[in-house]
């Protein structure tokens, strides 16, 4: 049974067993590879994306959970608070081997949407899910400080 | 033994003279399976897609490739040509570093690329096959991609001088801009062609260190944008038209093999194409990958554990702790230990107890394969492409040149992706022949195929007795060691293994730098059924942490301050002794805490690199410890990338607490009980500390940094618990023990 629903904007419609976890969908049929798979079981976050707007762990929701419902992906981020987040990424040298960082960027862009002036306290819980081997912890923190400076103007 | 022993691969203390070619060519024989002459002669040749080098060759070029390291184009594009695997160690922005440094190119107009699979030319010149481990990447590279950086400017300086009709003394090149007093200007693009007609220099004279515009300075990642933005792509990523996915069901138990398997669950589920037996288990192909896992849940195998590891990692560590008793194989001795316990006014005895680590990089391992019978083409994140090629040759019956292995960049290593025998591609090749029809086929681990699969870094036990005289001075050492060798059985043994003492089991304890007058290092090599690896600084993983808590106990015996303790015994190793100093200068060694922290400090040698941190800890409401600050210090020789250099040390530390806090692989009757990121838990946001990074100016040639971050922080939050509460960190991990309540 297809299922249609928008991915960055645009609207799609996906010929797959509808249990099929959004991140193999994604990944697979929409070749859209940003989103990484870390764990299978929501505890890396390393699949985040956002549905509706809220950051998600893209690998435990099924195809036919987000029908007719607005998935955006690294590849698709836009906007204000994206843009400060990647900017800040980049000035800051976050990343070493990367991999997890999409979903840290995607997880860092839900927590700004939300809270646009976050504490360390509200850093650590929004960000715990989010694995980094590489432990890049302590940039990721000053690259949300950062963004949030350059948002709040 | 001498560290210089260590020709070997990963592990080496020093820089490591190159394998002689000799020996390169049998641990070639020996890794590809020993298939024959035309792999030996095919390792020298050329092969296909060695990068667009041949265009330039006789001067016909579209584009300036002096060497096999940087290439200019007429767009103006320096493409840099890297040998080694990125991990996030920041390999390609090292080697970016060098030749723009060397070619005056500006940071904006350099882009990177991975070398293919040519021992050749791509060797690592501390190993003597094309390869990275051992902090070893910038080191080793240092003079030659610099002489590559050096020689393309020549070239071009030439050519302007040739086109301007000017003297070459006269031209000057910075930021990527070539120019003359007289006003004539070009960038490196408009000249790339001409260039190429110029002969090419056997060498050129290298920069002054104090013209240096990038070395030492600062020099942003190559890679960032594309890794904030998911345009990075890592062997997960490739996909073809046609591509099928491959898991694989592997034992349960270590040693295990397949006795029977019902396929016809498995082949049920839409979009398996095919279940087949490899060696490592049985493998189901699908055309996506969520059938693919499915698949792979769905195969019934019978396995037969007859020869497989049946005891749990109690009875291991049990079987270890027997031999701390005994005397082992002797890896240092100086003086007189028992003369000297005799006459000590006070002996003190520690042991300690190290268990299993899994890496677990973020990206599972994966590898893509294309085999279409007579050729074939592999990505993957290969970090020992010499092996990972050879094994591809020997496994599918194919000579060098039909193979073609795409280094891609991978999502973390730790020393996971540096693989003797080469499983991962070797597994790929199998299940490609064994399929037989000519689709790309990408073989993924689950992250329960990672955490459950071995290669672990191994369990140890320590004991270390001591004598204090009775001026409170250490007067004997008597450190023995029990675990299993890294380095047995693989085709790096003959290298590093001397007299029965694999070097990587006794690094970082059998060159404490202390002066002790009677000094003895000892090795019990036990053999286990489960398969271990080297795992982000090897054997300074548990021997960093052995001795420098030790010392912390001694000098807490004698009353000693930590610091001070240290700088009486380091009066012959300057370097220790000034990463050490720097350390507790920028923490504020010996000022008021606030009430509830504690402060420890901690000093290590690896990869000729020395580290020493300062850690700040205090206690969760729950018992459980906290590292709140860590101030670290290193002396990596000239720090070619400054910013690089602390992102290491951030990053390595964070890695060797995750570990240290909570990190342990446990086995009951030969079955793991970790499956993932739940039972096997890592460092998370809220535990990384605050931590400063200081450099040691140096002017000494450039020395490791990826790993030499990582084993320094454990025994400085261990000496930090032991200021304030008299227990010892004994039983890794750390939050196993309950510290609160016993100060």
């Amino acid at each position: 049974m297809p299922t249609s629903f928008k991915v960055n904007g645009q609207p799609r419609t996906l010929e797959v067993d509808p249990e099929t976890p959004l991140l193999w969908a994604i990944r697979d049929e929409l070749k859209l590879t940003g989103t990484k798979f870390g764990c299978g079981v929501a505890l890396c976050g390393a699949c985040t994306v956002h549905l509706d707007g809220e950051a998600v762990r893209s690998c435990q929701i099924q195809v036919r959970d987000v029908a007719s419902r607005n998935v955006e992906t690294i590849e698709g981020i836009k906007g204000n608070v994206a843009a400060a987040v990647q900017a800040a990424w980049i000035r800051l040298d976050v990343a070493q081997c990367g991999y997890c960082q999409s979903g840290q960027v995607m997880s860092a862009v839900g927590l700004l949407s939300q809270i646009p002036k976050p504490t360390d306290d509200d850093i650590n819980k929004a960000m715990d899910g989010n694995v980094c081997r590489c432990a890049t912890y302590q940039r990721i923190r000053a690259a949300i400080h950062e963004a949030a400076k350059t948002i709040s103007g | 033994m001498k560290t210089s022993d260590l020709t070997g691969i990963f592990a080496m203390p020093e820089a490591a003279p190159a394998l002689r070619p000799e020996a390169s060519r049998r641990l070639f024989l020996k890794i590809s399976g020993g298939a024959g002459a035309g792999l030996i002669l095919g390792l020298a040749a050329p092969l296909p897609g060695s990068v667009r080098s041949a265009k330039a060759a006789g001067g016909a070029g579209e584009l300036l490739a002096p060497n096999p390291f940087v290439q200019i184009s007429p767009d103006n594009t320096v493409t840099v040509i890297i040998k080694h695997l990125d991990k996030g160690q920041g390999a390609a922005t090292g080697l970016a570093t060098l030749v723009a440094e060397e070619l005056d190119a500006s940071h904006a107009q350099i882009t990177t690329e991975f070398a293919p699979a040519d021992a050749d030319k791509y060797k690592n010149l501390s190993f003597g096959v094309q390869g990275v481990g051992g902090s070893s990447g910038l080191s080793n590279s240092y003079d030659q991609y610099r002489q590559a950086g050096a020689v393309a400017k020549a070239m071009i300086v030439a050519a302007a001088a040739r086109d301007w009709k000017l003297p070459a003394g006269e031209i000057t090149v910075k930021a990527g801009v070539v120019s003359h007093p007289s006003g004539k200007t070009a960038t490196l693009g408009d000249l790339a062609v001409k260039a190429a007609a110029e002969t090419v220099p056997e060498k050129v004279p290298l920069k002054d260190p104090k013209d240096f515009v990038f070395i030492g300075k600062s020099f942003p990642r190559v890679d960032s944008k594309a890794k904030s933005t998911g345009a990075a792509k890592f062997t997960i990523d490739y996909q073809f038209d046609g591509m099928l996915v491959a898991t694989i069901a592997r034992p349960p138990m270590f040693g295990a093999t397949v006795a029977s398997f019902d396929a016809s669950a498995a082949e049920k589920i839409k979009g398996v194409v095919k279940v087949l037996q490899v060696s490592q288990g049985i493998a189901v192909l699908a055309a996506n990958t969520w059938a693919a896992l499915q698949g792979q849940r769905a195969v019934n195998v019978k396995w037969d554990d007859s020869k497989a590891e049946r005891r749990g990692t109690t009875e291991i560590i049990a079987s270890y702790r027997q031999l701390l008793d005994k005397p082992g194989l002797t890896a240092r001795k100086e003086g007189d230990v028992d003369a000297a316990f005799a006459s000590a006014a006070k002996v003190i005895e520690a042991d300690f107890e190290f268990p299993y680590l899994a890496h677990a990089p973020m990206e599972p391992m994966d590898c893509v394969v294309r085999y279409d019978g007579s050729t074939a083409e592999i990505w993957t994140g290969s970090q020992m492409q010499t092996l990972d090629h050879g094994a591809a040759c020997a496994t599918l019956g194919l000579k060098p040149e039909a193979v073609k292995l795409h280094t891609v960049w991978a999502g973390g290593s730790f020393g996971r992706r540096a693989i003797a025998d080469c499983h991962y591609v070797r597994e790929a090749c199998e299940i490609a022949k064994a399929y037989g029809k000519p689709v790309p086929i990408k073989v993924i681990w689950t992250r329960e195929d990672d955490i459950k699969g071995g290669w672990y870094r191994p369990i140890y036990v320590h004991r270390i007795k001591a004598g204090l005289d009775k001026d409170g001075n250490v007067s004997a050492w008597l450190h023995r060691i029990v675990g299993q060798s890294i380095m047995a059985g693989t085709p790096f043994e003959s290298q590093t293994v001397k007299d029965g003492v694999d070097s990587t089991s006794v690094e970082g304890a059998s060159n404490l730098p202390y002066s002790i007058p009677n000094l003895q290092v000892e090795l019990h090599t036990q053999k286990a059924g489960v398969p271990v690896l080297w795992w982000r600084s090897v054997g300074s993983t548990h021997t960093a942490h052995a001795t420098e808590h030790m010392i912390d106990i001694l000098a807490k015996e004698s009353g000693r301050d930590p610091v001070e303790f240290r700088m009486a015994m380091l009066s012959k190793h300057p370097r220790h002794a000034g990463a050490l100093k720097l350390a507790a200068e920028k923490a504020g060694w010996g000022t008021k805490l606030p009430d509830g922290r504690l402060r420890g400090v901690a000093l290590h040698e690896s990869f000729k690199s020395f580290v020493a941190n300062v850690a700040e800890v205090s206690f969760r409401d729950d018992g459980s410890v906290k590292v709140d600050r860590v101030v670290c210090a290193i002396d990596c020789g000239i720090a070619v990338n400054p910013d690089v250099v602390k992102a290491q040390m951030e990053g390595g530390l964070g890695y060797g607490l995750g570990a240290a806090l909570k990190g342990a692989i446990t086995m009951k009757d030969g079955i793991v009980e970790q499956n993932n990121f739940d039972g096997y838990d890592v460092l998370r946001m809220s535990e990384m500390p605050n931590v400063e990074v200081h450099i040691v100016p140096s002017a000494e040639p450039p020395t490791g940094v990826g790993e030499p971050g990582t084993p320094v922080v454990l025994p400085a939050v261990a000496n930090a618990l032991l200021s304030g509460t008299n227990i010892r960190t004994s039983i890794l991990p750390i939050n196993r023990q309950k510290y609160k309540g016993n100060a």
